[in-house]
């Protein structure tokens, strides 16, 4: 595929960080006076390809073609020379420097061996009003909003690259007169026949800006589409399914029954948090596994974080067994018999320093306070225990965790909580970035714990995963509770149904 | 109008001219050109040290060997002139090259093994200060032609004060310091580097050069400062200069330096240092006063610039979320 259009192209990308693979052969190309979206959830693969392409990460395996010339950028600065600059999401400017300082920091104009500001405060003048920002050049880039400094970051980019600009997550934290200022000036550059890739995960920005999408999925390709052609119910079946057909409910109905009968003892009522998630109800039976469904951005950690005392709620109450509880910390909330197994396993759920025994036995300590510690005779014990029943391996309570695979921490997270016997125990992405077996592993210990009488709320990226453990699925999107599915409704269909709908009359 | 980050340095230089002119009050012979020229005689090493320091803390970074290499330096000086014979001029260019190496040695540390500042530049102070003892222990007096002309070479002011080559020297150091501070590629990547190292090397700067040049320059000054202090002494004594690498470090954070890095001026520094020559002067004045009241007001006045950055940072984070509103 030689188009002459075609601005960058690559080639079977390939990529593993310790022998976790992060992209497998990934093709992407982009081509001229083109907006191009790059989708995905978490761990896709998006931030890979993109670093992959802007010279941060080397590539493993594959080729990159810029304007049909083979490239391979070893470093961000010679990526700029070559013609990609990139913006990204928070680390992109340095606030401690003015406007103009900021724009030529590399490459500042001189005179005589020293730089000359006068010019480079008229150059930076010249180069902002291209962008119709007409501001003090001269003042601290701290000193302005958030969307001002996005355009001072693509003016610099721009400026520096002129041939390819990448965007991550550019309108995270803009509102949406700032977005409309952005897209505006992501048009008047397509115009200007630049190549544009923009990672977001707001659907409608997507179709509003983007001319063709491409969708990762777990490191791998799902397709390159036209916007134009492709309903939005579609775009979401590329991020979160596979294929619909495949999708079975190996649930065992006789269940629900039990479960309608029983009282719910976990309950949630209009809790949220402003700027969070939207107050929303929830009631939590003994035995119970409620799935939490919705795109990345939607509110699902953010509803995982209130439910656990991590952000304070500030309306509605939560009541466990008909007593009102105030859940401010997560203290609170693992004396009120709550676990809680975090997205980010490697920044939030493990010390990778410690131990496994010292790992597991952290959550059992902190319920018992820290006067009272527990003897490493004691830890080894418990350790010992969780080895053997959740096969974790090595089996060695010595090992520092961070030795272990990715599917063993998060047996030895999951170790951690089981070990206080929690009512209720919160799993967000239980199986990101753990490989098939431990995936299966885990799924079934899910359906075993339940089965015990515990609570469980799982959140996942992955529809199968939810709809093949959870009674029921709470659907999020824009940070609100649009959807509650229950027995034979909880389908991958029903559950991007939902998602769909809630974008349309989002965006009407 | 002032910059926010500008503001620690006004204070500063508000807090000198106050207190200057409290001293001039009570001792009215402090407004002299005799005792201004003493001040920047006595505290020309100090000076010329700390407008290295002033690099290092802008990247964020610290520097503790400074009172070792000075040490370091002046022994040498005063045993290769003193001792061996060689010429002054031939002597000074050695040990500027080995300190500026030294310090070279250090940035390299810090950058490619990526161990701390604090660590390296503390291992850095003792083997200065090791390599000091094992030239001389005893304070070895220095005596040459040569060094005689510099010591005899001063500008005489109107009313009796000297300008002397020292203080000469030190002011030259402070004007090229805040040339190349403000008005070069390196002296904006320093600030850079010190305002976000991560940002910095994603928007091209190139950290390692930079990080080893900043160490390198902080290692020369050092080296200079130590042939200062031993034209100032006429001698070299390996445990001299002590805790100096502190002494420079409160002149730069009073001259409203943030220690996180990123935010400062060179010309604060030189204010920092005036202040702590005003009240050693004042405590000569003064004549009853114990010198370790110079030690208790910096300490004090420590304190206070802290706390005034810390006030100045959260004003502007809450300018930050004000300036969201504020939109285009």
């Amino acid at each position: 595929m030689s188009d002459s259009n075609t601005l960058l192209e690559a080639r079977s990308i390939g990529k593993a960080f310790l022998g976790n693979v992060a992209l497998d052969s990934v093709d992407f190309t982009l081509e001229q006076g083109e907006i191009h979206a790059l989708l995905g959830e978490n761990g896709a693969g998006k931030s890979t390809l993109i670093k992959i392409l802007t010279g941060v990460y080397s590539r493993d395996r594959g080729t990159i073609y810029l304007g049909g010339v083979e490239v391979s950028p070893a470093n961000v600065a010679e990526a700029q020379t070559l013609g990609i600059g990139t913006v990204y999401q928070e680390v992109n400017l340095l606030e401690n420097l003015t406007v103009a300082e900021n724009l030529f920091l590399g490459r500042q104009p001189r005179r005589l061996g020293l730089i000359d500001r006068p010019k480079m405060r008229r150059r930076s003048k010249a180069l902002l009003a291209r962008y119709g920002l007409d501001i003090d050049v001269d003042a601290l880039l701290s000193s302005y909003s958030v969307a001002v400094r996005q355009i001072v970051a693509i003016a610099r980019a721009v400026d520096l690259s002129g041939k390819v600009l990448v965007l991550d997550e550019p309108t995270a934290s803009l509102d949406a007169h700032e977005v409309e200022m952005l897209f505006s000036v992501l048009r008047k550059l397509r115009e200007d026949g630049l190549g544009i890739i923009i990672i977001t995960h707001f659907l409608n920005q997507v179709y509003a800006v983007a001319d063709r999408v491409t969708v990762l999925r777990n490191g791998r390709l799902v397709g390159t589409r036209k916007l134009a052609e492709l309903p939005q119910l579609e775009l979401i079946s590329m991020m979160l399914g596979r294929e619909l057909q495949h999708i079975t409910r190996d649930h065992q109905s006789q269940d629900e029954t039990v479960k309608d009968a029983a009282e719910a003892t976990i309950r949630f009522e209009g809790y949220g948090r402003r700027g969070s998630v939207a107050p929303f109800d929830l009631d939590i039976r003994p035995g119970e596994v409620v799935g939490i469904a919705g795109l990345l951005g939607s509110g699902r950690t953010e509803t995982a974080f209130l439910l656990f005392g991590i952000d304070r709620a500030d309306s509605g109450t939560a009541i466990i067994d008909r007593e009102k509880i105030t859940l401010s910390s997560p203290e609170a909330a693992i004396a009120a018999g709550f676990g809680f197994c975090p997205e980010e396993r490697k920044t939030d759920g493990i010390i990778g320093d410690f131990s496994v025994a010292d790992n597991i036995a952290l959550a059992i300590q902190a319920r018992q306070g820290w006067a009272r510690p527990i003897s490493s005779r004691e830890k080894r014990t418990i350790a010992e225990n969780f080895i053997k029943s959740l096969d974790i391996r090595p089996a060695d309570p010595e090992r520092p965790i961070k030795f272990l695979s990715g599917g063993n921490q998060q047996k030895a997270i999951l170790a951690r909580w089981l070990a206080t016997e929690p009512r209720l125990l919160i799993l967000d992405e239980p199986t990101r970035g753990i490989d098939i077996g431990a995936h299966a592993e885990i799924l079934k210990m899910i359906e075993r714990l339940c089965a015990q009488g515990m609570s469980l709320v799982v959140i996942s990226s992955e529809l199968e995963e939810l709809t093949a453990v959870a009674h029921r699925v709470i659907v999020l999107s824009d940070r609100r509770h649009i959807a509650e599915l229950a027995g034979d409704q909880v389908t991958a269909d029903n559950i991007m149904q939902a998602i769909a709908a809630s974008a349309h009359t989002e965006a009407a | 109008m002032i910059h926010t980050r500008n503001l620690p340095f006004v204070a500063t230089l508000g807090i000198f001219v106050i207190a200057y002119a409290l001293c001039v009050l009570q001792f009215p012979n402090m407004l002299s050109t005799r005792v201004i020229g003493n001040l920047l005689t006595d505290n020309a090493f100090l000076g010329i040290a700390a407008v290295g320091m002033t690099f290092v803390i802008l990247s964020g970074g610290i520097d503790l060997s400074i009172g070792s290499v000075i040490a370091f330096t002046s022994v040498f000086v005063a045993v290769m002139v003193g001792t061996l014979g060689v010429h002054p001029l031939t002597a000074f260019v050695a040990v500027l090259v080995i300190s500026t190496l030294f310090g070279s040695l250090m940035g390299a540390m810090i950058r490619y093994l990526g161990i701390p500042p604090f660590v390296v530049t503390l291992a850095g102070m003792f083997l200065a200060r090791g390599a000091a003892y094992l030239i001389s222990t005893e304070s070895v007096p220095i005596s040459h032609p040569f060094i005689d002309t510099i010591q005899g070479f001063y500008y005489r002011f109107p009313g009796g004060g000297r300008l002397t080559a020292l203080a000469m020297l030190m002011l030259l150091v402070f004007i090229i310091g805040t040339l190349i501070a403000g008005r070069t590629r390196f002296g904006a990547n320093v600030y850079a580097i010190g305002g976000n190292q991560q940002s910095a090397e994603l928007m091209g700067v190139s950290v390692g050069s930079t990080t080893v040049g900043i160490y390198a320059l902080s290692g020369f000054l050092s080296g200079l400062a130590g042939i200062a202090y031993t034209l100032y002494t006429s001698s070299g004594y390996s445990l001299a200069t002590v805790g100096v690498e502190l002494d420079a470090i409160a002149a730069v954070v009073i001259g409203g330096t943030l220690l996180t890095g990123g935010v400062g001026l060179v010309a604060g520094t030189f204010v920092g240092i005036l202040i702590q020559g005003l009240i050693q002067t004042y405590i000569v004045f003064d004549g009853t006063l114990s010198s370790w009241w110079t030690k208790i007001v910096i300490g004090f006045l420590l304190f206070v610039f802290i706390v005034l950055q810390r006030a100045i940072i959260w004003y502007s984070n809450r300018k930050l979320a004000e300036g969201r509103l504020k939109g285009v």
